[in-house]
C-alpha cells in the first residue's frame, strides 16, 4: 500500500537487500518488467507499487558513505531518509538543497519523483540538486552518471519513477544554514489575483513560499500565504513528537461539514496570528509529520491526492477546479498552491514547470471521487496543464500523454527488468 | 543527533566496542546507536566491501573511532588474527559483542547432516572458541563486558527449530557457566535473546512486517550494556514472561505441540 491507502495491491515477493553489493544479483535473476525500487512508500498513489510483480525494499540501504565538510556533498545510498540526513547535517551547518512537505522520504524516491518544494522559485528541484549517482542495471551493471558523464541515463533517472536502475549512491549538494530557525511571515489572502501579486512580490524576498487554501471558497479562493528565510537564531530546539493516529477513522469523521468548519477556523486563527515569527525547521517544513500515520484519518478506503500545475496565464482555469471542487463538496482541508520558478526541468519527466501548482486531497469514495477527478482533468488538460505522477492513483493515459508529451523519449532508458503499476496503467495501451 | 549527545553527555565514559558479526542485521542497528554516542569501534566480519561501506557511515554518525578487520569468524583458524588485530588497534577494548549467527531451514539440517554441523558450528562452536578467547583478554583485566546473541529460541526444543535452538540454547549455557566464572573478576557477562527481528535472517517468514525493528532491539541491547543490565536480557521485554510460560509446558504436551 503507498500513502494514499488507495489503491490496495498484493505483491509476488519483497527483496529486501542491506547492502548495495547485493543488487546486482536481485536485478540479474528477476524476470523481465518484474522489479520496482521501494523507499518508504510515500508516494500517494500507485508509482511506487508493482501490482502482482517485485519491489526491491531500499529501507536498509540508509549509510552516508561520505561527506565534504568543506563543499556540502554528501554521498548516500538510496535508502538514506532526508529526516536522518537532516540530524547528521545540520549540527554540522548543511540543509537539504530542497525538501518536499514531509522529511519521511528516501533519498531514492526523492530523486526518482524529483520532488520539489517550498524553494522551488529559487533552488528547482531535489534533481537539480543531485551532482551525480551510481545506477545499478540490469544490463551495463552500476553506471555513474552525471551532468558530464552519461548524462542522458542522469536526466533520465531524474524523475524517472524509479524505472531506470537501482540507485547505489547518490552525491547531494547539501546548503549552507546558519541553524535550525526559520523566520516566518503570515499572510492570509482572499483572491487568486491576491495570491499571484503576494507570491510574485515573496519571491524576491523570500527563500520559502507556499500557500495553504480554503478549497470550500470556490472561486474568489481565500487562504494564508507562509513565507520564510533562514534564520541566524542558534538557540537549540527540542524536537516535537507527536501523536499517532492509532487505526484508521470511521469515514464520516471528515465530512465536508467538519472540514469546512475546519477550514473556516484554520483561516481566521491565521488572520489574528502574529505577522512574523520563528518556528523551528521541522515545524516549518514538515508539519504533518509530527501526526505520525495521519493518512488513517481519511478512513478505511484512503484518498487520493490531486496535484496539477497550470500556466499562471490561464488563472480562470484554476478557479475553475476550485469551482468545481467547492460545489463537489468534496474537498478536504488540505489544499496547497505554489507558483513553481522558471528554472528548466532536471528530468525527461519532472513534473515541475512554471506555473501554478495545486495539491488537494479528496477522501476515496470510490466512482464519486473518481468522476469528480475526471471533471478536474478536463479542466487541467483544456489548459494545458499536468499531473503529478508521484501523487497520481488514477489518470488516464490520454492524461498522462497531455501531461508529459515526451515520454517515449524516456521509454529506451528504462531498465528492462523494471516496471510499475503506475507505468502499466498509463502506457501499455500506448506502446 | 541532538538527542545522541545528550546521551553521550549522561555517559562520561565512551565504550571501546569489539564488535564480532558487524555486519548482521542487529549488529547494524547496535553499531549506529553506538556510534551516535561516539563510541570507538572495531568491527569483525566477512566482506571487506560491506565493512568499509559500514564504516563510512558509523564515522559521520558520530563514531570516536572505526577500525574494521575482514575474518570469517567460523573459521577458527582466524580467530587469533582477530585478537592480534585488536590488541593492534583497539588496545584497550573495554566491550566485546558477540552478534552473528546464521539460521538454516530445519528440514535441511535434518536431511543434510553438513547443514546441522554448520548450524552448529556458527552459532556455538566458533562462539565458544571467540568468547574463551575474549575472555582470557578480560579477565586479568578485572572490568570489561561480554554480551553475546543468543535466541529466545534457545530456551526451549520445538520441532519447527530445534537445530538452531539447541546451538543457541548451548551458547545460553555456555555464556551462563563464563558468568560464574568472570563474576569474581568483575567482568559482566550478558546473555541478550531477542525474539523475532526484522532482518534478513527472517525476511522469508510469513508475517515478518509483525517481528520487532531492529533499531529498537538495538536500541534496548545498547541501555543494557550502558546502565546496569540484567544478567539475561529478553527484547522485546514481553518475550521474557513469554517464555518463562513457554519452558514451562509439559513435555507430554510440548512434544504433540506443532511448533
Amino acid at each position: 500500500m503507498s500513502w494514499g491507502r488507495y489503491p490496495r495491491v498484493k505483491h509476488e515477493h519483497v527483496h529486501r537487500p542491506a547492502w548495495n553489493d547485493q543488487l546486482g544479483e536481485i536485478l540479474r535473476s528477476a524476470p523481465s518488467a518484474s522489479v520496482l525500487p521501494y523507499g518508504l512508500g510515500r508516494s500517494y498513489g500507485d508509482s511506487c507499487l508493482n501490482s502482482g510483480r517485485r519491489l526491491i525494499d531500499c529501507r536498509r540501504l540508509n549509510r552516508f558513505l561520505a561527506f565534504d565538510e568543506n563543499r556540502g556533498v554528501l554521498r548516500c545510498e538510496s535508502g538514506a531518509t532526508l529526516s536522518d540526513i537532516i540530524d547528521t547535517s545540520l549540527p554540522k551547518g548543511w540543509f537539504l538543497p530542497v525538501t518536499p512537505g514531509t522529511s519521511f522520504v528516501t533519498v531514492g524516491g526523492a530523486i526518482a519523483n524529483d520532488v520539489h518544494g517550498k524553494n522551488h522559485h529559487r533552488a528547482g528541484t531535489f534533481g537539480g540538486n543531485v551532482l551525480g549517482l551510481g545506477l545499478e542495471r540490469s544490463d551495463y551493471g552500476l553506471v555513474v552518471c552525471n551532468a558530464q558523464q552519461n548524462s542522458d541515463m542522469f536526466s533520465a533517472t531524474v524523475g524517472g519513477l524509479g524505472l531506470t536502475g537501482l540507485i547505489a549512491w547518490a552525491d547531494i549538494q547539501l546548503k549552507r544554514v546558519p541553524g535550525p530557525w526559520i523566520e516566518v511571515e503570515v499572510v492570509p489572502f482572499r483572491s487568486l489575483e491576491a495570491f499571484l501579486d503576494l507570491s510574485a512580490e515573496s519571491d524576491v524576498d523570500f527563500e520559502y513560499t507556499v500557500a495553504w487554501v480554503d478549497c470550500f471558497a470556490g472561486r474568489d479562493t481565500r487562504g494564508i500565504l507562509l513565507r520564510g528565510n533562514h534564520s541566524e537564531e542558534q538557540r537549540r530546539f527540542r524536537a516535537k513528537r507527536g501523536p499517532t493516529v492509532p487505526f484508521a477513522f470511521p469515514n464520516w469523521i471528515l465530512n465536508s461539514f467538519v472540514v469546512k468548519a475546519f477550514n473556516a477556523c484554520y483561516f481566521h486563527s491565521h488572520c489574528l496570528r502574529k505577522k512574523s515569527s520563528l518556528a523551528p525547521y521541522d515545524s516549518f517544513f514538515y508539519p504533518l509529520d509530527s501526526i505520525h500515520h495521519w493518512n488513517l484519518m481519511y478512513g478505511r478506503h484512503g484518498f487520493v491526492q490531486y496535484q496539477c500545475v497550470l500556466p499562471t496565464a490561464s488563472l480562470d482555469a484554476l478557479k475553475d477546479l476550485f469551482d468545481r471542487i467547492a460545489s463537489s463538496g468534496m474537498g478536504s482541508s488540505l489544499g496547497v498552491l505554489k507558483k513553481f520558478g522558471s528554472l528548466p526541468p532536471s528530468g525527461m519527466l519532472s513534473f515541475p514547470r512554471p506555473g501554478l501548482t495545486l495539491a488537494l486531497d479528496f477522501a476515496m469514495r470510490g466512482r464519486r471521487t473518481l468522476a469528480l477527478l475526471e471533471t478536474l482533468d478536463e479542466i487541467v488538460r483544456g489548459a494545458g496543464g499536468a499531473l503529478y505522477p508521484a501523487k497520481d492513483a488514477r489518470m488516464s493515459p490520454a492524461m498522462f500523454e497531455s501531461s508529459f508529451p515526451n515520454w517515449r523519449r524516456f521509454v529506451p532508458y528504462i531498465d528492462p527488468k523494471m516496471s510499475s503499476s503506475f507505468w502499466r496503467r498509463v502506457t501499455e495501451t500506448q506502446c | 543527533m541532538l538527542t545522541a549527545a545528550k546521551k553521550s553527555q549522561r555517559t562520561p565514559r565512551m565504550r571501546k566496542v569489539l564488535v564480532l558479526g558487524a555486519t548482521s542485521g542487529i549488529a547494524v542497528a547496535i553499531t549506529r546507536d553506538l556510534a551516535q554516542r561516539g563510541c570507538e569501534l572495531l568491527l569483525v566480519a566477512r566482506s571487506e566491501r560491506r565493512l568499509s561501506d559500514l564504516k563510512a557511515d558509523l564515522l559521520l554518525r558520530g563514531a570516536g573511532k572505526v577500525e574494521t578487520y575482514g575474518a570469517d569468524l567460523a573459521s577458527l583458524s582466524q580467530h587469533l588474527g582477530i585478537f592480534e588485530f585488536a590488541h593492534r588497534s583497539l588496545p584497550n577494548f573495554d566491550t566485546v559483542l558477540l552478534a552473528y549467527g546464521c539460521m538454516h531451514d530445519q528440514n535441511e539440517s535434518e536431511n543434510n547432516i553438513e547443514v546441522l554441523l554448520d548450524e552448529i558450528n556458527v552459532n556455538f562452536v566458533s562462539a565458544c572458541a571467540l568468547l574463551t578467547l575474549a575472555a582470557s583478554i578480560l579477565e586479568p583485566r578485572r572490568t570489561g563486558c561480554i554480551a553475546a546473541i543468543t535466541s529466545v529460541a534457545g530456551d526451549r526444543g520445538r520441532r519447527s527449530n530445534y537445530t538452531y535452538g539447541a546451538a543457541k540454547g548451548a551458547l545460553s549455557l555456555f555464556l551462563q557457566g563464563l558468568r560464574s566464572r568472570l563474576h569474581a573478576q568483575g567482568v559482566k557477562v550478558v546473555t541478550i535473546k531477542p525474539g523475532p527481528v526484522q532482518t534478513s535472517m527472517t525476511d522469508h517468514f510469513a508475517g515478518a512486517y509483525r517481528f520487532a525493528r531492529p533499531e529498537a532491539v538495538a536500541h534496548r541491547i545498547v541501555d543494557a550494556l550502558e546502565r546496569r543490565s540484567p544478567d539475561v536480557l529478553y527484547t522485546p521485554w514481553f518475550w521474557g514472561p513469554i517464555m518463562r510460560v513457554i519452558r514451562h509446558v509439559p513435555e507430554a504436551v510440548s512434544k504433540r505441540m506443532n511448533w
